[in-house]
């Protein structure tokens, strides 16, 4: 894992000491809400429904159990004993005291971790595919990029006050865990036929109110350009996007109106006289010097597979179903992934207790090598080198924190942003919603016999819980005082990455849950097999039999 | 004219609160002041504005309320969130004191 160096360490305690001195300004009086709201906001401090509330950057998603612990000692002593891991990679608080700001920025410093950057027209947490460095078909390490895109952002001045937020994702594998293809920027790691490493590189990817599927813009960057290229491509945003509507200021908008050929234009020219102006790329030194912090864990040489956890698995089906549901093939023998659904039966997605966060912390100590834990886009969390060996007591320490939901990837593993429970933007509430779908789709049985099916949901148009990219959508939407709900289908956020399509006229809170069944049971009947998914049934038929059985024949 | 209400957030701690009697604010929706006329109302919002700009609460705002069973409550769903809590933890927020409030007068 990266560790601070003296430079990342002051600039971190720097901002601290400058935001208690602008907390204790306010407080006094001498900076309006106008003048200190920016300020709030660059350190990831929001004014909620109920309070404030702190989003805390886990950097590209990796932290370790010393973290994790002190995330669980602020959800403790600064908050009411939880926090709410997002669909960004980051952690949020939502009962957080303004005086005490400091003091909680204090102590994530005393971890290697801030909240800097985490809201704000500036360039936001960079996120990475969370199996990094464990996955099986990775070409390279995406978090030595994402970090040296951190360094590179991190209080950027010429980017600190962007038209609008930027997000940035990167994969370093075939298949993108990262949605790279719904950011601003999303970054894939190719290898050429001469076995260099390189980037494609896209941008205009987005959801909110306009959500786009991102554009290739170059095909291949080498990797050691690739500083100076997002240099042009920030630049060229930064002079041309929109800043008089809010809504029509981010990059997908810019690539819309201009086109993805003129941008480029743009882009390569503006790359072009960056070269001759300055060294903004990486020396290869510096890249080595960071890439070191992600060299592989010391692996021991071990077999395939381990005749107690082959034993656990036959004699217990509560372990197998967790078995197949949340462990994923690690590259190297003898090792697997585990994920950690933060999605129990009827609970509320991605929130974990202080308690739970300490029980994890203590089985990453334990079984995980380096205690390494990741957060994941889909607001669970995941121990990325763990031996198979260990995996029937991992899940025995999982289950006693309630911790051991066999769910990953199945209908109830729902995204739900906090909707109008907390949210000041939200015009719906969305976790209930989640939980009676979580509830009426409970039995793990059924969740198998349906298969992978991705449901998310946004308690408003700002999509944080990616309705867009949900093989099954739902939008929180308010209609004349009441909630109201659409329904979206054929989304997806991976590969082939997808704005989903909303179905006809929304339905109410009951409406919604009743109609998500209508649409499986659609699809269980329509399915050649059980080995065809979702998502590849909807593709195959249309949309216009799911209509069919939503609103009746004469709609479709 | 519907009855109105004033909102805000206080600064310190960013709790949810209502303008109350005598310029105070409430953390508890059961004790604000109900504004039934324009005149009231309009006299309410200046004295919020006064604690805008004296840094004791943000982001002030009028809301509507209506009167349920004879008690007064927010219209809005996002207002009666903010007035008892989130709804999917009733543990939590204005509410979870209310319920305490009850036992201990219990």
């Amino acid at each position: 894992m990266y560790r601070y160096d003296e430079f990342d360490a002051t600039l971190v305690r720097e901002r601290v000491s400058q935001f208690r001195d602008q907390v204790d300004r306010r407080l006094k009086g001498e900076l309006s809400e106008e003048e200190f709201k920016p300020l709030r906001l660059m350190n990831g401090i929001y004014l909620q429904i109920h309070a404030y509330m702190l989003r805390v950057a886990i950097p590209y998603g990796t932290l370790n159990a010393r973290q994790m612990r002190m995330l669980a000692r602020i959800a403790r002593d600064y908050d009411k004993g939880y926090g709410h891991f997002t669909t960004r990679q980051n952690i949020q608080y939502n009962w957080i005291d303004l005086e005490k700001a400091p003091e909680i920025l204090d102590l994530l410093a005393d971890v290697e971790m801030h909240a800097i950057q985490t809201s704000g027209a500036c360039i936001r947490n960079t996120t990475a595919d969370p199996y990094a460095g464990a996955a099986q078909d990775e070409i390279e390490d995406p978090r030595i990029w994402a970090e040296i895109i951190r360094q590179w952002s991190s209080f950027h001045p010429e980017f600190s006050f962007l038209p609008r937020k930027f997000k940035i994702a990167v994969s370093g594998a075939e298949e993108d865990r990262a949605a790279v293809r719904v950011h601003d920027v999303g970054l894939v790691i190719r290898k050429n036929a001469s076995g260099d490493i390189g980037f494609e590189v896209m941008i205009g990817g987005g959801q909110g109110r306009t959500p786009m599927v991102a554009k290739t813009i170059n095909e291949w960057v080498p990797r050691d350009r690739l500083l100076s290229y997002l240099e042009a491509v920030l630049r060229v945003y930064n002079m041309l996007g929109r800043r008089d509507n809010k809504y029509k200021a981010r990059i997908k908008i810019l690539v819309h109106d201009l086109g993805i050929d003129r941008i480029r234009r743009l882009v390569d020219a503006e790359w072009a006289a960056l070269s001759q102006e300055t060294t903004l790329d990486l020396p290869a030194q510096e890249r080595d010097r960071i890439a070191a912090y992600f060299a592989p864990p010391r692996f021991d040489v071990l077999a395939d597979t381990d005749t107690g956890f082959e034993a656990r698995r036959f004699e217990d089906k509560d372990f197998r179903y967790w078995v197949r549901a949340n462990v994923h093939a690690h590259r190297h023998s003898g090792y697997a992934i585990v994920n950690i659904s933060l999605k129990p039966t009827g609970g509320i997605p991605g929130d974990a207790t202080a308690e739970q966060m300490e029980a994890i912390a203590d089985i990453a100590d334990r079984y995980a090598l380096e205690g390494e834990i990741r957060a994941t886009l889909q607001q669970n969390l995941v121990l990325p080198h763990v031996k198979i060996s260990d995996l029937p007591a991992v899940y025995d320490a999982l289950a006693s924190a309630a911790l051991a939901e066999g769910n990953i990837g199945l209908i109830s593993d729902i995204i739900a942003c906090p909707g109008l429970d907390y949210c000041n933007l939200a015009n719906a509430r969305s976790i209930p919603v989640a939980q009676r779908i979580s509830n009426r789709f409970g039995d793990l049985q059924r969740q198998f016999d349906i298969g992978p099916l991705a449901l998310k949901i946004s308690g408003c148009i700002n999509a944080c819980g990616h309705h867009h990219v949900g093989h099954i959508g739902i939008l929180g939407v308010e209609r004349r005082g009441e909630e109201h709900y659409q329904l979206t289908l054929g989304g997806r956020a991976d590969d082939a990455a997808a704005i989903g399509k909303i179905t006809g006229p929304g339905f109410s809170e009951d409406g919604i849950v009743e109609a998500v069944e209508t649409v499986v049971e659609t699809y269980l009947t329509l399915r050649l097999d059980p080995a065809e998914r979702f998502i590849d049934t909807l593709e195959r038929v249309g949309h216009a039999p799911f209509k069919d059985q939503l609103y009746g024949a004469k709609a479709a | 004219m519907a009855f109105k209400a004033i909102t805000a957030n206080r600064l310190s701690d960013g709790i949810a609160v209502w303008l109350a009697e005598a310029g105070q604010w409430t953390t508890h929706f059961d004790r604000a002041v109900i504004a039934q006329t324009s005149s009231h109302a309009a006299l309410l919002e200046e004295i919020a504005a006064e604690a805008v700009a004296a840094c004791d609460v943000v982001d002030a705002l009028t809301i509507d309320v209506v009167l349920e069973e004879g008690r007064p409550a927010p219209k809005k769903l996002k207002e009666r969130i903010r007035a008892l809590g989130p709804t999917v933890r009733r543990d939590l927020g204005k509410q979870a004191e209310n319920a305490a409030d009850v036992e201990r007068a219990a």
